[in-house]
């Protein structure tokens, strides 16, 4: 049998096109167009307006399953106008009528890709189909999981399947161990540092390497998340023993380990010294314009946002917490914390969190896509500029045209938010 | 079909293509109005049907939202001409039944305001203005058959009538 990539066995095993079962030179190859089975459908309610109407287009009467079609109202929500609110009322109309098991409204909502592994949604070795970039980000529990667009997932919602083309690999392997105040964020910004933006364009990464199994789940989310600013389909961990922990406590359901076949073949290696790496920052306006925020020249700010589906969950706001304690937020800097979820948001002010962003002087909001994508709570003005935990810098992306953001992990995002400029950890932290 | 052609770099994204504050619709018409605000705001205005985008590296990437491809469709333009696409971007095209064609050789003698004529059939980009012409890889069959049905709504309608679609079920 050829050895095959986490990706290729996890399509294989989806894969519904007719081919003869025991002829092994029909497997599936990179390349190849295939028709997937998928196991959860995913969409909010920037994207799911579309997809309902579409899915009513197709003559569909009732999804293929009720209980693996997600919906979550988490980009506009709470709503910020009128106008946002009649998307939610689509999705909350279509989850009653299709009776659907997972709608997730405001105080159940969290961000998508925080929300779907917190309830136990995800399991390695599953095909999961978005209307949202970031659905990669379930990819750290070893499923494979992928962005696409409204109608894509509309076909998904009717008939259970998509098509797709088999993507090559790119193998990502870390090796070393992280020093302090190195997080996930940082190893993905090193990543799509090398590969740059389209460098792994319709291919999915895989992560590997001896610094893996150091990876907290949460890093691990981090990482699979930004696949996408590198244009990757997916970015895949292979299901280890932390993950299979992660998921039998929140599933009934039988989990088990996935991983690539020794000697599988990759389009490419990118090797990563993570002993390497310091605080990273990526640039205006692209996420491959990565440097050591040391050697970035005093940058001002205006804004600091910690949270997302990128850096929104528990281990995001402990860093910013731990920089935070003690310290108050630049007079010229406002500093928007916003958890990724309700049981993160639950955990935060458990651990006395909460308390200490509000004595900091900064601002502690529900669940929320929100400022990231220039939505509401924290939109820029012109010539403002935010250090961000999000995903993605491009012009305007948090509100005027002529604003910038520059990306980084929690540890700086504080750090400059104390600072009122770029700031490594150790500049305000002893 | 034959276009006066918009230039535009790498990478353009598709927050650029239709800012977020627009999502708050997914009305073809209004998105049009919007079209490639983030990034050029003379272009909802002058754009005429049958125009032409042409462009550099990664075109479309970013986010996932159909918005973007739905926004460039109902502005009246043919097709969109790159040296390469943004995955999503690109099915989200093909599945609108917007025809997006990958020509780094076309795309190298683009200067805007050019007239150019692309055959989707013969797979021919022509520019006109120089009179030059470049070949381009014509789709796969099934990416043809989802555009000649008029995009994967259509095409997977007739599916599920003809009662190919859906199957059962993995395991039952």
């Amino acid at each position: 049998m050829s050895a095959r990539t986490l990706a290729e066995k996890i399509l294989l095993a989806h894969c519904r096109n007719e081919r003869p079962a025991t002829d092994e030179a029909a497997t599936i190859r990179p390349g190849d167009l295939i028709e997937v089975a998928v196991d959860l459908v995913l969409a909010n309610d920037i994207t799911a307006p579309i997809a309902i109407r579409e899915f009513c287009e197709l003559g569909g009467d009732r999804v293929f399953d009720p209980e693996a079609v997600v919906l979550i109202a988490d980009h506009f929500t709470p709503n910020k106008d009128i106008a946002s609110a009649e998307q939610a009322a689509i999705l909350r109309r279509f989850a009653r009528e299709q009776k659907l098991l997972h709608h997730y409204d405001v105080g159940q909502a969290g961000i998508e890709h925080v929300l779907l592994h917190e309830l136990g949604l995800v399991v390695p070795g599953a095909v999961i189909v978005g209307a949202d970039s970031h659905t990669c980000t379930a990819g750290a529990l070893g499923a494979f999981a992928t962005g696409m667009g409204s109608t894509d997932v509309a076909v998904a919602m009717a008939t259970g399947e998509v098509w797709m083309r088999v993507p090559e690999t790119i193998r990502v392997d870390l090796d070393g161990a992280p020093a302090r105040w190195i997080g996930g964020k940082d190893l993905i910004l090193a990543t799509i540092g090398q590969l740059g933006v389209h460098g792994a364009t319709y291919c999915a990464l895989e992560f590997g390497g001896s610094a893996i199994e150091h990876l907290s789940l949460d890093a691990r989310f981090t990482m699979s998340n930004m696949a996408i600013e590198a244009g990757g389909k997916a970015g895949l961990f292979p299901a280890d023993e932390a993950a299979l922990a992660y998921v039998g406590e929140r599933t009934d359901r039988d989990v088990e380990a996935w991983s690539a076949d020794e000697g599988a073949t990759h389009a490419r290696t990118v090797r990563i010294d993570v002993s390497a790496i310091e605080p990273l920052v990526a640039l205006p306006h692209l996420p491959e314009n990565v440097r050591a925020v040391r050697e970035v020249d005093a940058t001002p700010i205006d804004q600091a946002v910690i949270g997302s589906c990128t850096n929104g969950r528990l281990e995001d706001l402990r860093v910013a917490a731990e920089i935070l304690r003690g310290q108050q937020v630049h007079p010229d800097v406002r500093c928007i914390v916003i958890p990724g979820s309700p049981q993160v948001q639950r955990d935060a002010i458990r651990e006395g969190l909460v308390e200490v962003f509000l004595d900091a002087g900064a601002a502690f909001s529900t669940p929320t896509c929100g400022p990231c994508l220039g939505g509401h709570m924290g939109v820029l003005a012109s010539g403002e500029r935010a250090v961000s935990t999000t995903n993605r810098n491009f012009r305007g992306r948090m509100g005027s045209l002529d604003s910038e953001v520059v990306l980084a992990g929690p540890a700086v995002a504080a750090a400059s938010a104390v600072a009122g400029r770029l700031a490594h950890p150790e500049e305000v932290v002893a | 079909m034959n276009g006066r052609i918009w230039v535009y770099g790498d990478h353009v994204d598709t927050d650029a293509i239709i800012p977020a504050r627009y999502l708050l619709t997914s009305e073809p018409t209004e998105l049009a109005r919007h079209c490639m605000e983030g990034l050029d705001a003379s272009f909802a205005d002058a754009v005429r049907p049958g125009d032409m985008i042409v462009a550099g590296e990664n075109f479309g990437c970013g986010s996932s939202r159909e918005h973007a491809p739905i926004a460039i469709r109902a502005a009246g333009v043919a097709c969109v001409v790159a040296r390469s696409f943004a995955r999503i971007f690109y099915r989200n095209a093909i599945n609108i039944g917007l025809p997006i064609i990958a020509c780094p050789d076309a795309v190298e003698t683009a200067t805007a305001g050019q007239e150019w004529e692309v055959d989707l059939g013969s797979g021919r980009i022509r520019n006109r203005t120089l009179g030059m012409e470049f070949p381009f890889e014509p789709f796969p069959p099934f990416m043809s058959a989802l555009l000649d049905a008029g995009g994967l709504t259509a095409f997977t309608r007739s599916r599920i009538a003809s009662g190919e679609l859906p199957r059962r079920r993995l395991g039952e």
